[in-house]
């Protein structure tokens, strides 16, 4: 394949960051069809347009996502990129790696494709971007026999879960996210790689309400870690803090002179109720009014913990605003227990049900969170068995337009209307 | 051995799912997983973490493009073989993780990445600007409406020394998607770069019968902009097909996603919107959504200079006046929206309005307000 002009991406080769473009070059020296990838990227930004044609079915016997298909729509100009799908694959539990394992997958990923990835796509997946129909079930032998992994999620499936790295680096994985992001994948291999759903379905982890793998805006099912006792604090450590031992927030600050520390500024005055006070060289903390929003933790790491019962809080359908605007997850599960011992049966039994509901009610490309904006929030609680708690609203309803039912009226809905005349004439 | 075509189901293994993640942790998490006492960031890009036994972790943080090569990929094996015991990671925002087990190898390894030019730039940690998440653009998608990859390095180019310090009040979070599907998820960032459409899918009569169910093309059309007709194609025959109310398009793109016959990319109607203001964690106080302020800004390729001028003044506006602690959308609620735009200069137009669904949620009523230079 020969190299084309690419005097626009070639300006994308200066300046401090990492350039993909001298990457790509680097990589067309062993993988030919990268020139490819960068002229007819280069016709792009000449056109301002893509030049990828809209998808088109392609897979492994058996599966039915994992593989998405993408082909040039100018094949003639750029036959190196004719066919050009992508393989998902399913990234071990937050993402740790060894060389060796990352080595092989590159070896793989020279025999069969172009050499160019991302590390990693949006979902979690370590995405392998560009094969021909024809290598696909070559590279899936050599994946499972060789390599010992497996495809990832696509289309209307589970998708490939992501957790926080939690307890493996962080002092406030409040579950142990990866054991249970591994665990779930696992056991839901087929929900996975066979689309059976009105729409895709993720699942995300973290471990606590910082939020790192953005659960409560992208997942389904947000499992996010919390504690119902107390923030356990270490009085000497606080006053290391006010002594100016310690930089608040551990250093993030450190790039610009903010001041002294001022624990009443930075701490009791940004809590969001107003649960924390001094008294004297003592932190006080009103735990029954904590909403558990980690702010005072992340300021004073080396002085403040979560609490020792720790389990996780469960909101359900998040998604970005495609069609009818973007929605958080909301709050269903305030608190769950999550033990490997019992193999997550709680958090299981909690999927399950709303699986359940969702594949009866949901209407075709209907992500759950529309099914239950759609149904109702308290259509969904009575479907998941959950007792309503004012935990679940921001605020009460303002309109008195409640669903009553017949059974919920004293004397039900049939009513007699001649009985009605006898007492008020028309 | 190995695949035969001929029988492709002899020998097949399927289901067997990730590796286990255990056997990839460095000795020093491994031994310490779940008994982790607190972190602290040593400089901008070196995390440490200590454990309950008195171990360390150093970590050394450094970003990457995303769009990689497997060269760049074994290049960071021999770094993570030389260093760190032949383990590494990545985090979900794309940068890379190298993990030392005491301070002194801390040096030698930011040397060694210091030597490989602008590959592994050290940083992204705490108050500053870490990788911005972002999806495929041109390089792969079929549905794009600007670039991913080129405009994120045209962006950090110019963010760069945010990337590298640790001088705003808040960590600021900058993703980018392509186009309204949002595989970026950027809809809770506190600066968000999305590839939008302005002109309404072309209908390629021709091609429409071989390519799309029609029920799901109308179907897919929130608005009920979409509708069925009888059309004659190029060959003089009469088609079924749809036509496009062009008053009711909002530019989703969902038709096209449902129809390859409803093409709506376009040189001049694609570009980019920016909105700000998102948040995910938590923390202080609850997640919130990204704002549209800049309704669109064109796509000038290589560089995308507009867009990039456009995030600096914001980042620039709000380094300056926010307080400690305080997210991009934190800072603007606390001043109000109108002050946010008094202060950053951008105008003001009615397509910040909301008129989609949910829309009168966002509008204000309350005589609070403030008295700034929009009203004359």
């Amino acid at each position: 394949m020969p190299k084309h002009d690419t005097p626009l991406l070639d300006q994308l080769e200066s300046g401090p960051w990492p350039s993909f473009v001298s990457d790509l070059k680097r990589q067309a020296e062993k993988s030919p069809q990268c020139w490819d990838i960068l002229g007819q990227l280069e016709l792009s930004f000449k056109d301002r347009i893509t030049h990828w044609k809209h998808g088109g079915i392609v897979g492994v016997f058996g599966y039915g996502g994992g593989i998405v298909g993408r082909y040039s729509d100018v094949p003639t100009q750029f036959p190196g990129v004719a066919h050009f799908h992508t393989v998902r694959l399913n990234q071990p539990s937050s993402k740790f790696y060894s060389s060796a394992k990352l080595r092989d997958i590159c070896d793989l990923w020279e025999k069969y494709g172009s050499g160019m990835t991302n590390m990693h796509g949006s979902t979690g997946d370590l995405v392998l971007l560009g094969t021909t129909t024809a290598n696909l079930e070559p590279l899936f032998y050599d994946l499972t026999h060789d390599l010992k992994q497996d495809l990832g999620g696509s289309g209307s499936n589970l998708r490939t879960p992501e957790c926080c790295l939690g307890r493996a680096r962080c002092e406030w994985g409040c579950y142990d996210t990866q054991a249970l992001c591994h665990h779930l994948t696992m056991h839901y291999q087929d929900e996975i790689h066979r689309p059976a759903f009105p729409y895709k379905f993720k699942f995300k982890f973290s471990g606590c309400p910082n939020d790192c793998v953005a659960a409560i805006a992208r997942s389904d099912f947000a499992v996010i870690g919390t504690w119902r006792d107390d923030i356990r604090v270490n009085q000497a450590e606080v006053k290391g803090y006010i002594n100016g031992d310690y930089a608040p927030n551990a250093g993030a600050h450190s790039g610009r002179d903010w001041g002294k520390f001022d624990i009443k500024k930075e701490v009791l005055d940004l809590c969001p109720t107003g649960c924390m006070s001094m008294s004297g060289d003592e932190l006080k903390i009103d735990n029954s009014e904590c909403t558990r929003c980690m702010h005072c933790i992340n300021v004073m790491p080396r002085a403040l913990r979560p609490g020792k019962e720790q389990g996780a809080t469960i909101c359900v359908g998040a998604k970005a605003p495609i069609l009818d605007g973007a929605q958080f997850a909301t709050m269903t599960i305030p608190f769950i227990k999550v033990d490997p011992e019992n193999e997550f049966e709680e958090v299981i039994e909690v999927i399950e049900k709303i699986w359940d509901w969702w594949m009866e009610a949901g209407k075709n490309r209907e992500r759950v969170g529309e099914t239950i904006m759609r149904l109702g929030l308290p259509t969904f609680l009575k479907v998941m068995e959950v007792e309503p708690i004012p935990q679940h609203v921001k605020e009460p309803r303002s309109n008195p337009y409640v669903f009553w039912e017949s059974d919920e009226v004293e004397g039900g809905f049939e009513r007699d209307v001649k009985e009605f005349r006898k007492r008020h004439a028309q | 051995m190995g695949y035969d075509p001929a029988n492709p189901m002899v020998d097949r293994i399927t289901d067997i799912g990730p590796p286990h993640y255990e056997q990839f942790f460095p000795p020093v998490v491994k031994k310490n997983y779940g008994k982790w006492l607190y972190h602290e960031i040593l400089q901008p890009g070196v995390l440490m973490h200590k454990a309950e036994s008195g171990d360390e972790c150093y970590t050394v943080r450094v970003g990457a493009a995303r769009l990689i090569s497997i060269e760049h990929i074994r290049e960071m094996c021999d770094i993570a073989d030389k260093h760190c015991d032949g383990f590494l990671r990545f985090t979900t925002r794309n940068n890379a993780e190298f993990m030392v087990d005491s301070k002194a190898k801390v040096q030698p390894l930011l040397d060694d990445l210091a030597s490989r030019g602008n590959k592994f730039p050290v940083g992204g940690t705490g108050a500053g600007i870490t990788n911005i998440v972002h999806t495929q653009g041109w390089a792969h998608c079929h549905t794009p409406a600007t670039d991913a990859s080129g405009v994120v390095k045209a962006v950090m180019d110019d963010l760069f020394d945010y990337f590298t310090s640790m001088t705003l009040p808040a960590n600021v979070r900058v993703a980018l998607a392509c186009c309204l599907n949002m595989c970026g998820a950027v809809h809770a960032s506190d600066i968000a770069i999305l590839g939008v459409h302005r002109k309404p899918p072309m209908i390629d009569h021709d091609a429409i019968s071989g390519l799309c169910e029609l029920p799901l093309a109308i179907a897919s059309c929130p608005l009920g902009a979409v509708k069925p007709t009888k059309h004659v194609n190029s060959a003089g025959d009469e088609i079924k097909s749809v036509k496009v109310n062009a008053e009711r398009c909002m530019f989703c793109g969902n038709c096209y996603t449902m129809c390859p016959a409803m093409p709506l990319a376009d040189p001049e109607g694609d570009g980019i919107a920016i909105l700000v203001g998102g948040k995910v964690s938590n923390s202080r106080s609850m997640p919130k959504f990204s704002k549209l302020v800049i309704p669109f800004l064109p796509n000038n390729t290589p560089r995308w200079p507009e867009t990039v001028a456009a995030i600096r003044n914001i980042v620039e506006v709000y380094a300056k006046d926010a307080r400690k602690y305080e997210r991009v959308g934190e800072w603007a609620e606390r001043i109000g929206w109108e002050k946010f735009f008094e202060k950053t200069g951008i105008p003001f137009t009615i397509k910040s309005i909301d008129d989609y669904r949910l829309a009168y949620d966002t509008w204000r009523t309350s005589t609070q307000f403030k008295f700034t230079n929009h009203i004359k």
